[in-house]
């Protein structure tokens, strides 16, 4: 059985169940690991990516859901906002053991493109929902801000 | 009963001591690149233009330097400390440098301080820099002998800077990748002259990218559970429900009709089943019928637990340190204090659960992971397979998080790969519940302190008392005297100017898994120190940093005590005087100690020596309507010697904290006959972004040798908070977490 999915604006054919998370059928059909698995309840934003713009966990995300729809992960992220928020996290040295970093990197790409210049306060709600267990929420809020400034730049 | 096979008597096992686990002197060891091992055969194909003067460097015709890395890079930042402790005696420019994980070589790569190939007890940078010091330094003098025989000038004319070897008076410059060819012929120097740290220029620098970063940042970086083969499957194993118990009987014929699932095995931890891809895996495993042996199993739960833990502290225990005499001081007192603490179980929770990928054939056994002892992973691979040690080989990818969880679990994959006669390579993880339940925990812990004022508000007693589980076990290398070093680390090295000190432990087994997590026994014993000596400032009248500074007046290493603790460790037991104090100080001072905060706020401090690295913490906090406590700053002073990589310094001290807080706000672990009641991060919290305070660092400038930096900066936070609670609201945390489980 195989799915047809609009990956990182190519259209792929996944040889998945339809009823499989989005998350392994990227990881393991599409073979793109920046996605991460974390809890699989959608507690911890690891697997976050953007569906049409807006993020979702993947992990909670049947993959037949997501037909006709775009989904960009981490590999795809590539306009305006997400190479200025990786720019921002690499300036700044964000990451630790890196692992959830994909997930808040979509995230933060998800809440630039909404909200070009974010509060703190918008930080808290959009990025709330990842984890980071090596704590660096301390650069993820000064990266965002980083980013935002680069954006307008 | 204990979880037995992890203490098998393996003979170069090390387990990693918490507190001060250093040798007397750092030991400097040099090894040339053995002629038959896996260094030269991996350079064999291009020896003749690549330099590579040492294990722990090379330079490449097209000019990069790639640092081999000794230990695994966890988020620690060891990769880019390594490195540049290698480029700084090099003179290389940082962007030439890579940096790439170490074979398993224990010859090559042991960490000098544990004698096995491991990362951990926050000694990496600590063991590693003189050793990569002189690797940088030798290289250096290799390249400068090719450009003076070259050039036929004296190569003490030749000066070398930021990756360029350079004769000014006959203006030659030439690169390294240059030079590589010919410095690869130059003999070995057996001495070299290591640079002064007042001529550092990458060490200390401000901010030197990391070298993981881009990778971290696009995705690319590949952890284990990414790393992939040609027909590789994946194994997902069903371990018991209760800890201790083990498989009776299996029955998999559902599993083996659900699509996808290609076999099921058992091996010494549970049923391990074989699929094509983890949702097969993960639905063939939910349809094992498993029938258990759970005659050793722990059935017991948290309320069984609690009640013979607390029957334990009326008690007196093994003595881990005495100075003076407690008893008597205290009959005597003016005014005595009482408290007892209580601290869970708590689990590691990496974000990357464990992962692990294995191919075996009949003479060879391939390991990719990100495991920490890398030794014990290959020693471990050996017995399962039988081959020997030579023929398992470790291939260390970034690890998503250690915390003391990420220790050589990949012998399970290896099991694994066995039992199905190596058709397949095999990638085995856990899922987030397996781990949550299925982790070697941070004991349990129960304290209970009595202190004696006299007259005069003196702290003239100190009687300490601790029950919880032993993480060493049975390792002789840590026990003296029934004593687990690290149990008492951090209580029975109080630094406290006190004439009357007694510290006694009781060790219970019982049949739940455990093992080190971030700073040990220091992350419980510096709660309850540093949350105890403030309830002493209180019943004395005093500010409790004035209090505290004036008890670190004089060097604890000067005072007569009885305290047990192998003698290898004695040297650095206590901080070097008065490190201690003048992070304190420093702490103290740019927190604004003193000045007036609004109702509802609170200022607390807390200040300990761990991994041979001082840190002081003063937290601010503010108390909601309903109670609930948000921290809003944090001001940390850190004395490490020589700061390596200021920024990487920082980060940990900022990750540390919220390490911290999300332990003492949220974390715990409890069983319920015998069952782990917590599965996921729904019901085993972590702080979250809006929860995070600000963070300010303030690294003591020291030229001298660096110590630890990811465990140390755990231990102060939570008394710190607790602290600021008093201060707040006049009420007392002396049990964890803050927040009831939910």
């Amino acid at each position: 059985m195989s799915i047809s999915v609009k990956l990182n604006n190519r259209t792929v054919k996944l040889d998945v169940p339809p009823d499989v998370p989005l998350l392994w059928a990227i990881r393991e059909a599409a073979d793109l690991t920046g996605t991460k698995y974390g809890c699989g309840i959608a507690q911890c934003g690891a697997c976050t990516v953007l569906l049409d713009g807006e993020p979702i966990r993947s992990c909670i995300t049947p993959v037949n859901s997501v037909a006709g729809k775009s989904v960009i992960t981490i590999e795809g992220a590539s306009g305006v906002t997400a190479r200025a928020v990786k720019r921002a996290w690499e300036k700044l040295d964000v990451v630790q053991c890196g692992y959830c970093q994909s997930g808040q990197i979509m995230s933060a790409i998800a809440l630039l493109e909404q909200k070009p210049s974010p509060t703190d306060l918008d930080i808290d709600h959009a990025m709330s929902g990842n984890i980071c267990r090596c704590g660096t929420y301390v650069r993820i809020r000064a990266a965002i801000h980083e980013a935002a400034r680069m954006r307008k730049g | 009963m204990r979880n037995d096979s992890k203490f098998a008597a393996v003979s170069r096992r090390r387990f990693l001591a918490a507190g001060a686990s250093a040798t007397t002197g750092l030991v400097v060891g040099f090894y040339a690149p053995k002629s038959d091992g896996f260094f030269a055969t991996m350079l064999a194909g291009n020896r003749g233009n690549v330099f590579s003067p040492n294990a722990f460097l090379r330079v490449a015709p097209d000019n990069t330097v790639t640092v081999v890395s000794k230990h695994a890079e966890g988020g620690q930042g060891v990769y880019t400390g390594l490195a540049t402790i290698i480029a700084e005696e090099l003179d290389a420019d940082w962007s030439q440098v890579r940096v790439e994980a170490a074979p398993a070589d224990q010859d090559l790569y042991k960490n000098l301080q544990f004698g096995s190939q491991t990362t951990g007890g926050s000694n990496s940078i600590a063991n590693s820099y003189e050793q990569y010091r002189r690797a940088g330094a030798t290289a250096r003098a290799m390249l400068v002998a090719a450009a003076a025989d070259r050039w036929r000038v004296p190569s003490g004319e030749i000066t070398v800077e930021k990756g360029l070897v350079t004769h000014a008076a006959s203006r030659r410059q030439a690169s390294f990748g240059k030079l590589a060819q010919a410095a690869a012929s130059v003999p070995i120097p057996a001495q070299v002259t290591l640079k002064d740290p007042k001529n550092f220029k990458l060490i200390g620098a401000e901010h030197l990218p990391r070298l993981d970063s881009r990778a971290k940042t696009t995705g690319k970086a590949v952890f284990a559970i990414d790393f992939s083969l040609p027909d590789m499957v994946i194994a997902l194993v069903a371990r018991p429900p209760f800890f201790g118990a083990r498989v009776k009987t299996f029955d998999a014929s559902k599993t083996r009709a659900v699509a996808g699932v290609l076999d099921a095995v058992q091996i010494s931890t549970g049923v391990a089943v074989i699929a094509k891809s983890f949702p097969a895996a993960h639905q063939g495993r939910d349809a094992l019928r498993i029938e258990w042996d759970e005659s050793k199993a722990e059935h017991r739960g948290t309320p069984e637990f609690l009640p013979e833990y607390r029957r334990l502290l009326e008690q007196p225990g093994a003595v881990a340190r005495r100075d003076g005499d407690c008893a008597q001081a205290l009959a005597h007192a003016a005014r005595t204090l009482t408290a007892t603490f209580e601290f869970p179980y708590l689990a590691h929770a990496t974000m990357e659960p464990l992962s692990a990928v294995v191919r075996l054939s009949a003479n060879q056994c391939d390991i990719w992971t990100g495991d920490w002892d890398v030794s014990d992973v290959q020693d471990d691979a050996a017995r399962v397979t039988a081959l020997t040690v030579q023929q398992v080989h470790i291939h260390t990818l970034y690890g998503g998080g250690s915390f003391g969880r990420r220790g050589s679990g990949a012998s399970e994959v290896v099991e694994v790969a066995k039992a199905i006669g190596g058709r397949f390579p095999v990638k085995l993880f856990w899922t987030r519940e397996d781990d949550m339940r299925g982790d070697a925990y941070r004991p349990m812990y129960l304290h209970k302190l009595d202190a004696g004022l006299d007259e005069q508000g003196n702290l003239i007693a100190w009687q300490h008392r601790i029950v919880g589980q032993s993480v060493l076990g049975s390792d002789p290398n840590f026990i003296i005297n029934g004593i687990d070093v690290t149990s008492v680390a951090g209580a029975s090295t109080i630094p406290y100017d006190i004439p009357n000190i007694l510290v006694d432990l009781h060790s219970p087994v019982l049949g739940v898994p455990i093992d080190k997590w971030r700073s040990v026994g220091n992350s419980h014993n510096a709660f309850a120190v540093e949350t105890f000596l403030d309830d002493v400032a209180s019943a004395a009248g005093r500010d409790p940093y004035q209090f505290r500074r004036a008890l670190l007046m004089k060097d604890p290493r000067d005072k007569p005590m009885q305290l047990v603790a192998p003698d290898r460790m004695k040297p650095s037991l206590f901080a070097k005087f008065p490190r201690d104090r003048r992070v304190l100080e420093l702490a103290a001072e740019k927190s604004g100690w003193g000045t007036p905060l609004p109702h509802g706020r609170g200022r607390g401090l807390a200040v300990h020596y761990s991994f041979r690295t001082s840190v002081a913490q003063v937290a601010e906090i503010t108390v909601g309507s309903d109670g609930g406590v948000k921290v809003d700053r944090v001001v940390c002073a850190v004395d490490c010697g020589v700061a390596i990589n200021p920024d990487v310094i920082r980060a940990q001290m900022e990750g540390g904290v919220a390490f911290g807080l999300s332990a003492i706000l949220y974390g715990a672990i409890t069983l319920k006959n015998g069952k782990v009641e917590q599965s996921n991060f729904d019901d085993y919290r972590m702080l979250r972004i809006d929860e995070m305070p600000k963070v300010e660092v303030h690294i003591v400038p020291s030229t001298e040798a660096p110590t630890g930096v990811g465990e140390a900066v755990v231990p102060p936070i939570g008394p710190a908070v607790s602290n600021a609670i008093f201060a707040a609201t006049g009420k007392r945390v002396r049990t964890l977490p803050l927040s009831p489980r939910t």
